[in-house]
């Protein structure tokens, strides 16, 4: 199975990547083109430029400074997934990346290109939602950063215009006090989430002061679900459940394998499960 | 356009010009007559095109042969030496761990990845590790030990 016939150009610097962009009309930036070979082979993509940025070292990497964990957008899942600086300061994102496809896939794969893919069955997009994360993105014009809760658009849509790089996420390190889990229900042959849903609370002094959660899998973009019920509860499991049963999605996802209102009724048993979980680890 | 890759592959220097479009699992197989590399679901799913790519097990049908360029690549042919099975190989003989054996030389890379990561790892790891590779043949049980008897042998 091939892909149709490209131009391939390799960019040996963010800014002659851009140039490559704003010289070749639909070109798609490759990183390690674990969304976009795939989508290439169906002929569901058909650039006539790829160019690849796989080999951006400037791109790559973690770090954490002022309360923020940074993630180049060229880190792999693998990566992601094995960080102590994520262990130590937000290990929520480090637990989704380890849930991704394979560790085939998660060695090739990176966190820009899943996002910017944004794929509804994604493991990163609900949880970068959750924390609140920042999208940054260049341009020949410059930079700019975009909340996660505006980045992801629609069905495989996202703000990043044609002349844009995405160069990295920003996410709040968690405090002391909160708790954070991602907990998918994986379709059993691609490994994508059906159902993945994205949990955080803050307790202090036995009483929840703050309290998240995310879905994705049920609808085209991450859903999110007002558990606000949940602040100053003890967080007993009937108060999380009845949070979680919150989830409403107008027009649910809905395929052969999972149609849409099973993908809501499992949102709600996996919001429960994941608030329940990041409730035992605050 | 041709893309001129210069790689090495089981130890052996390779240079070629490739198509943009050349996977990587075409260009071992049908420029380099190195078949081992399978072709399954062709979708990043099954694992039967695996091979290391610098040390790293990757799907190489979901990578373009470009991006291999400078790359150190392994393929199942590389993996005896002087004409001895690897372990893993020997354990997949011990143990059974194949029937048709169309799935197996993904199922050695990925644990030969698995094993380099974690060189004794419990059959949950074992089973995680290989989550990657799909075999319809053995429900499994004999890979676990297959590669549970090759971690001995490499401890």
């Amino acid at each position: 199975m091939y892909p149709a016939q490209f131009d391939y150009r390799r960019a040996g610097s963010v800014d002659e990547a851009l140039s490559l962009l704003q010289e070749n009309e639909d070109a798609k930036l490759m990183a390690g083109g674990h969304s976009l070979i795939p989508m290439m082979k169906l002929r569901l993509a058909q650039p006539p430029v790829v160019i690849d940025i796989g080999r951006l070292d400037e791109l790559k990497g973690i770090s954490e400074a002022n309360g923020s964990v940074r993630v180049g957008s060229l880190t792999t899942h693998a990566d992601i997934a094995a960080s102590d600086v994520l262990a130590a300061h937000c290990p929520v994102l480090a637990e989704a990346a380890g849930h991704i496809g394979d560790a085939q896939v998660r060695n090739r794969g990176t966190i820009g290109g899943n996002i910017a893919h944004a794929d509804p069955g994604s493991d990163i997009p609900p949880v970068l939602v959750l924390l609140g994360a920042s999208v940054h993105l260049q341009s020949p014009s410059g930079t700019r950063s975009v909340a996660a809760g505006d980045f992801f658009q629609d069905l495989l849509m996202t703000d990043v215009g044609e002349d844009e790089i995405l160069t990295h996420v920003e996410a709040p390190a968690l405090g002391a006090g909160t708790g954070a889990a991602y907990l998918k229900f994986e379709h059993p042959a691609s490994g994508y989430a059906v159902v993945g849903a994205a949990a955080a609370v803050t307790v202090q002094g036995g009483r929840c002061t703050g309290a998240g959660l995310v879905v994705g899998g049920v609808s085209a973009t991450p859903t999110t679900v007002d558990v606000s019920s949940l602040v100053g509860t003890d967080l007993s499991d009937d108060a999380i459940a009845a949070a979680a049963s919150g989830l409403d999605a107008e027009d649910p996802i809905g395929d052969i394998f999972a149609s849409g209102d099973y993908r809501v009724h499992v949102g709600k048993v996996y919001g429960k499960r994941a608030l329940a979980a990041a409730r035992d680890r605050a | 356009m041709t893309v001129s890759i210069q790689l090495e592959v089981n130890g052996k220097p390779v240079q070629a010009a490739v198509e943009p479009r050349r996977l990587l699992v075409h260009f071992l197989r049908e420029d380099l007559g190195l078949t081992g590399a399978n072709i399954g679901c062709e979708t990043s799913l099954c694992g039967a095109c695996t091979v290391l790519v610098d040390g790293n097990a990757v799907k190489s049908c979901t990578m373009l042969a470009a991006q291999a360029d400078g790359a150190s690549v392994t393929t199942i042919e590389g993996l005896s030496q002087n004409g001895e099975l690897h372990p893993l190989q020997e354990g997949f003989w011990e143990k059974h761990g194949l029937q048709c054996g169309y799935c197996t030389p993904g199922m050695i890379l990925s644990a030969n990845y698995l094993l380099a990561q974690n060189p004794s790892p419990n059959d949950e790891e074992i089973r995680e590790g290989l989550k990657g590779n799909i075999c319809r043949c053995t429900g499994y049980h004999n890979i676990v030990e297959a590669v549970k008897y090759a971690a001995e042998r490499m401890s």
